[in-house]
C-alpha cells in the first residue's frame, strides 16, 4: 500500500512501488483523463501535477510520490473551470484532443510560476507534442489563461 | 465523360468483393432512413433516421463519421440543425449504428471526380467504382465527410423540421403555413408560442417521416457559414472524453503486444521463464504474427513482454530488407525508359522541338512516414456466447465488422462496433490490424473483455507508412514560354496494396488515384507515368495520401523552371493558371496576404506552392530562415477554396493541422529499414513539430459558395513542403530535393 493524495482526497494505492503513476492512475484509480501517448517523457500527454510541478506521469514510479499531493485532469477545476480550460474552451484548441489534457496541466504549471509568460517561455515550457497541429491557438489560449487568471485574482 | 450515380450501381453490381454488396442510392432521398434506423431511448422520438429529439428538448443527431479532430461532429450537426432551425446549445451527436444509409458515397467517388476528362479520370473512375462496389462502408476519410453528407442530412432536418410543424399545427389547432420556428421553439407568425421541440415528442410520434422536403435557400442559412462552437470540446478540455483506450469495462483484461520485428515474420515459439507467469499476467497468446501478453494491468502485460518472455521468430523471405537498396533501385527505375513495369500512363500530344529550347531534369525524393497519432493503437473485443462486441477508434466501422466477423469465424450479424472518439486517426485507423488482433485475442479469453494496445515502438514499426517513393521530372521551355512537363514516379501502391490486404483480392496493380497527378499548369504537353513496384514494406492511407508527396515533386520542379527561364516563381503560375480562375484567385489570394515581391528582413526567403486535391485548392507561402544551422519555418500563408464553408473556424484549423502534419515530415518525418525492421521507434527518433518550431500561420478562406464543395481534412497538407524547399532555394541558393529537407 502506498498512500498519495490525488486530486485532493487521500488513497491508499494497493499497486507495485514501482509501477509508474501514469498507469496507477489509469489503471488503478479509474482516472483516464491522464494520456499514455509514448512512455518514455518525451510528449507530455500524461503531464500531472506532483507537490504542484509539472511531471510526465509515465516515468514517475508510484513510490516516488508516496505521500505527495498530485493532482490530475479531472482535478484541475475543483468546483469550477480552471481558468486555462476556460481559455481552451474560448479558443477552440482541442481538435482530436488527446494530447489536451497534458498541455492544459503543463500550461497550469507554468502560469503558477510565470503568471504572464512570453512566447519564449510558452515554447520553452511547453515542449508536448500534439499531431493535430493545435500549437498556435495553445500560444493564444496561453495567454488567454494568464490574463483570465489575473482577472480572478 | 459524365460522371452519374446510376453509372456507379452498375459498377458496384459487376464487382465481385465479399463485402458489403448490394446496397447503393439511387437518389440522395434513399438515405433518409426511417424511425427504426436511429434507435430512441426513452424520451426520444426519431423523426428519420438521421435525428431525434428528446422531452428536454434535446437534438440528438447520428454521427456515422469518425470524430478524429477535424471538427466532423459540428460539422454534420450543423447541416441537420440549421434546416430544423434548432437552437444550437440543444444539439448533441450519436454514434450511428453500421446502417446503409449512412454509408460514405463520397469517398469512393470524389477523386475520380476531381480529375480532368480523359483517360486518367476513366481509368480512376473505374477504379473508384470497383471499390464502390465492394466497399461499400461506412468509413471517414478522403476528406468526404461533410461533401457527402451535405444533402442528405440537410433533407433530413428539413424534414424533421416539417414534422415537428405539422405536429404543433395539430397540437394548437392552426394552420401549419401560420407557424414558424426560431430557435427549437415553434410560435405562430404573430408571436404567439405553441410548443417547444421537447413538448412535441408524443405528438410527433404518431406522424410519419416526411420525404422530399425541400431544403433552405443559402440566402437563408443562419447555422452553416457560421463558426459555431465544436460539440466535443467541453469533454475534451475536462479530462471526460472516451478515447480508445479510455474504455473501461467489469473484468477487463489488458493485451500487450510484440509484432515479428521483420516485416512478413511470424513467432516460431517461445519460452516462459522458469517459475511459470507472474501474478497478474494470465496467458500468453500466440497469433499468425505476433505474440500477445494477456493481463490484469498493461504496465504488467507490457513489462513481461519486455523483460522476461523469450521470443523466437522466424524472420522469413524479408531479413536483408534496406530501405537505401530499395531507394536505389527505385532511382534506377525511375530512369529506365520503355519497360513494362510502366501500369499507368497519360500523355497528351508531344509538342515539336522548338528554338532556343532548354530541357530541365531533376530527381526528388520522398522517404516512408508513419502516422503517429497521439493515441497509440487499441481495440477493445469482448466475445461471447458466439457473438462480438468491439470498441474502436477507428475510421471504418463496415471494414472493422467484416474483419472481425472473418476472423471470428461468425456472421457480421453478430458483430457490434462502438466507435470512440479517434485519438488522431490520419488514415491509420482505417486499417483493421488491430481488429484481428483483438478478436484472436477475446476469443482465447471468452467471455472477458480484453483492451489491446501497442507500445509506441510498435505503433512506429508497425504503421502502414506513407510509400516511398522517386520521382524524375522532365521540362522543356524556352525564356518566353514553357511546353512540355514529364513525371515519372516510382512507389508502392497505398490503395493497391490495401485491396490486397484487407479484402485479400490480389495486390493491385493500380497506383493510387491521386499518385500521379496532372497539374493544373497550362503545359501544352504532358506526359506522366507511374512505376509501382510491389514489396513486403507495409503501406497505406497518410493525410493526403499521394499528393503529400507528389505536391512536393510538382511544386518545387516548376521553381526549378521558373529558374530555367527566368521568371519569378508567382509569374510563371499566373502564366500557366491563366485559363484557371479559381486556382488563380487562391494563388493570387495567398501571394498578396503573405506580400509576395515585397521586400523581407534579411536571412528570410521566400516560397510559394498550390496544389488541388479532395476538391479543394490551396497555396502557401513560407517564410523561411536559418538559425544555428537548422531551418526554421517563421510564417505560412494558407489561402484556401473549398467551395461553400460550413464552420470557417473549422476550416481554418484544418488548413494550420495539415500545414503542421506536413511541416512535420518536412523537418523530421523519415521511416528507415534495415535488416527488415524499421529502425525508428518512438518521439525521440521520429521526431515532430512541437511548439518551438511553430510558425504564424494566416489562413485566407476564398469564398466560393457556387464552386462544388471540397473538403478540408487533407488539402491543407500537400503544399507545406514544397513551399518551405521553395523558400530554402530563396534563400541560401540550395535546391533540396529530398525529404525531409537536410542543409549539409
Amino acid at each position: 500500500m502506498v498512500a498519495i493524495t490525488i486530486n485532493g482526497e487521500r488513497r491508499d494505492v494497493a499497486a507495485e512501488p514501482d509501477k509508474p503513476l501514469l498507469w496507477v492512475l489509469r489503471e488503478d484509480l479509474a482516472l483516464v483523463g491522464t494520456k499514455f501517448g509514448c512512455g518514455v517523457a518525451a510528449c507530455g500527454a500524461c503531464t500531472v501535477h506532483v507537490d504542484g510541478q509539472a511531471m510526465r506521469s509515465c516515468s514517475v514510479l508510484l513510490e516516488q510520490v508516496a505521500g505527495r499531493e498530485v493532482v490530475t485532469i479531472e482535478g484541475l477545476g475543483g468546483e469550477r473551470l480552471h481558468a486555462v480550460q476556460m481559455a481552451w474552451i474560448e479558443l477552440q484548441v482541442p481538435q482530436c484532443g488527446y494530447c489536451q489534457p497534458g498541455f492544459m496541466m503543463a500550461t497550469a504549471a507554468l502560469l503558477k510560476e510565470k503568471p504572464k509568460p512570453t512566447d519564449a517561455e510558452i515554447d520553452a515550457a511547453l515542449t508536448n507534442i500534439c499531431r493535430c497541429g493545435t500549437y498556435q491557438s495553445i500560444r493564444k489560449a496561453v495567454h488567454r489563461a494568464a490574463a483570465l487568471t489575473e482577472a480572478r485574482r | 465523360m459524365k460522371f452519374t450515380r446510376r453509372k456507379l450501381i452498375i459498377g458496384g453490381t459487376l464487382s465481385t468483393g465479399a463485402l458489403v454488396v448490394g446496397w447503393w442510392f439511387a437518389h440522395e432521398r434513399d438515405r433518409l432512413g426511417g424511425r427504426d434506423t436511429f434507435k430512441a431511448r426513452d424520451g426520444e422520438v426519431a423523426l428519420n433516421g438521421w435525428v431525434k429529439v428528446s422531452r428536454s428538448g434535446t437534438i440528438i443527431v447520428a454521427a456515422p463519421r469518425a470524430e478524429m479532430g477535424q471538427g466532423i461532429h459540428t460539422a454534420l450537426a450543423a447541416l441537420v440543425a440549421e434546416e430544423m432551425d434548432a437552437k444550437w446549445e440543444d444539439v448533441r451527436v450519436e454514434d450511428a449504428a453500421d446502417l446503409g444509409i449512412y454509408r460514405n458515397v463520397e469517398m469512393l467517388l470524389e477523386d475520380a471526380r476531381a480529375q480532368d476528362p480523359g483517360l486518367m479520370r476513366d481509368i480512376a473512375l473505374w477504379a473508384g467504382s470497383r471499390v464502390a462496389g465492394i466497399l461499400g462502408v461506412s468509413a471517414t476519410g478522403g476528406s468526404t465527410a461533410t461533401r457527402d453528407a451535405w444533402e442528405p442530412m440537410r433533407l433530413a432536418g428539413a424534414s424533421a423540421r416539417e414534422l415537428l410543424l405539422r405536429a404543433a399545427a395539430r397540437k394548437a389547432g392552426v394552420k401549419q403555413a401560420d407557424l414558424m420556428i426560431v430557435d427549437s421553439r415553434v410560435s405562430t407568425r404573430d408571436g404567439k408560442q405553441v410548443a417547444t421541440f421537447g413538448e412535441l415528442v408524443d405528438a410527433v410520434g404518431k406522424l410519419q417521416p416526411l420525404d422530399g422536403v425541400p431544403v433552405k435557400k443559402p440566402a437563408d442559412f443562419k447555422l452553416i457559414g457560421k463558426e459555431l462552437p465544436r460539440l466535443d470540446v467541453a469533454a475534451k478540455v475536462t479530462g471526460t472524453a472516451t478515447f480508445g483506450v479510455d474504455v473501461r469495462l467489469p473484468d477487463m483484461l489488458y493485451a500487450a503486444i510484440a509484432n515479428s520485428p521483420v516485416f512478413g515474420g511470424k513467432p516460431k515459439g517461445f519460452t516462459i521463464p522458469t517459475g511459470g507467469l507472474p501474478k497478474g499476467v494470465v496467458k500468453v497468446v500466440e497469433l499468425p504474427t505476433a505474440i500477445a501478453v494477456v493481463g490484469d494491468s498493461w504496465w504488467k502485460a507490457q513489462r513481461y513482454l519486455n523483460e522476461q518472455l523469450k521470443i523466437q521468430w522466424d524472420d522469413g523471405p524479408n531479413a536483408k530488407l534496406d530501405s537505401a537498396t530499395l531507394m536505389r533501385d527505385y532511382e534506377a527505375q525511375s530512369r529506365a525508359v520503355g519497360d513494362a513495369a510502366k501500369t499507368r500512363s497519360f500523355q497528351t500530344a508531344p509538342v515539336a522541338q522548338r528554338p532556343m529550347e532548354r530541357g530541365i531534369e531533376a530527381t526528388y525524393r520522398a522517404p516512408y512516414l508513419a502516422h503517429a497519432t497521439m493515441e497509440p493503437m487499441n481495440c477493445t473485443a469482448l466475445f461471447v456466447d458466439g457473438r462480438l462486441r468491439l470498441w474502436m477508434p477507428n475510421q471504418s466501422p463496415s471494414l472493422m465488422r467484416y474483419v472481425a466477423a472473418k476472423t471470428a469465424e461468425i456472421d457480421q450479424a453478430q458483430v457490434t462496433i462502438h466507435t470512440t472518439y479517434l485519438g488522431g486517426g490520419f488514415g491509420r485507423r482505417a486499417e483493421p490490424d488491430l481488429v484481428r488482433q483483438a478478436v484472436a485475442i477475446a476469443k482465447a479469453v471468452p467471455g472477458k473483455p480484453v483492451q489491446v494496445m501497442w507500445s509506441r515502438e510498435e505503433d512506429m514499426r508497425h504503421d502502414f507508412y506513407r510509400p516511398m517513393a522517386v520521382a524524375r521530372m522532365q521540362a522543356r521551355a524556352s525564356k518566353e514560354a514553357a511546353w512540355e512537363w514529364r513525371c515519372r514516379l516510382v512507389g508502392q501502391s497505398a490503395t493497391g496494396q490495401f485491396i490486397d490486404r484487407v479484402l485479400r483480392l490480389g495486390e493491385q496493380g493500380d497506383p493510387d488515384g491521386n499518385s500521379v497527378e496532372r497539374p493544373p499548369y497550362g503545359f501544352p504537353s504532358y506526359r506522366l507515368e507511374a512505376v509501382v513496384p510491389k514489396g513486403p514494406v507495409p503501406v497505406g492511407f497518410w493525410r493526403s495520401v499521394g499528393h503529400s508527396h507528389t505536391a512536393f515533386f510538382d511544386e518545387c520542379f516548376l521553381d526549378e523552371v521558373a529558374l530555367a527561364m527566368n521568371k519569378d516563381p508567382l509569374a510563371l503560375r499566373r502564366e500557366l493558371l491563366k485559363d484557371q480562375p479559381r486556382h488563380l484567385a487562391v494563388l493570387d489570394a495567398a501571394a498578396k496576404a503573405a506580400g509576395w515581391g515585397t521586400p523581407l528582413a534579411s536571412g528570410i526567403g521566400r516560397g510559394i506552392a498550390l496544389r488541388q486535391s479532395f476538391g479543394s485548392i490551396v497555396a502557401q507561402v513560407a517564410e523561411v530562415a536559418i538559425e544555428g544551422g537548422a531551418i526554421r519555418v517563421k510564417r505560412v500563408v494558407c489561402a484556401v477554396d473549398c467551395g461553400r464553408v460550413v464552420n470557417p473556424a473549422i476550416v481554418r484549423a484544418q488548413m494550420e493541422s495539415g500545414i503542421v502534419y506536413g511541416l512535420s515530415a518536412a523537418l523530421y518525418g523519415e521511416i528507415t529499414i534495415k535488416n527488415g525492421a524499421v529502425e525508428q521507434g518512438n518521439f525521440p527518433d521520429y521526431d515532430v513539430v512541437r511548439l518551438a518550431d511553430m510558425p504564424v500561420i494566416e489562413t485566407v478562406i476564398v469564398g466560393s459558395p457556387d464552386s462544388p464543395m471540397g473538403g478540408v481534412g487533407e488539402p491543407g497538407t500537400p503544399p507545406i513542403a514544397p513551399a518551405v524547399g521553395n523558400a530554402i532555394f530563396a534563400l541560401t541558393g540550395k535546391r533540396l530535393r529530398s525529404l525531409p529537407f537536410k542543409l549539409a
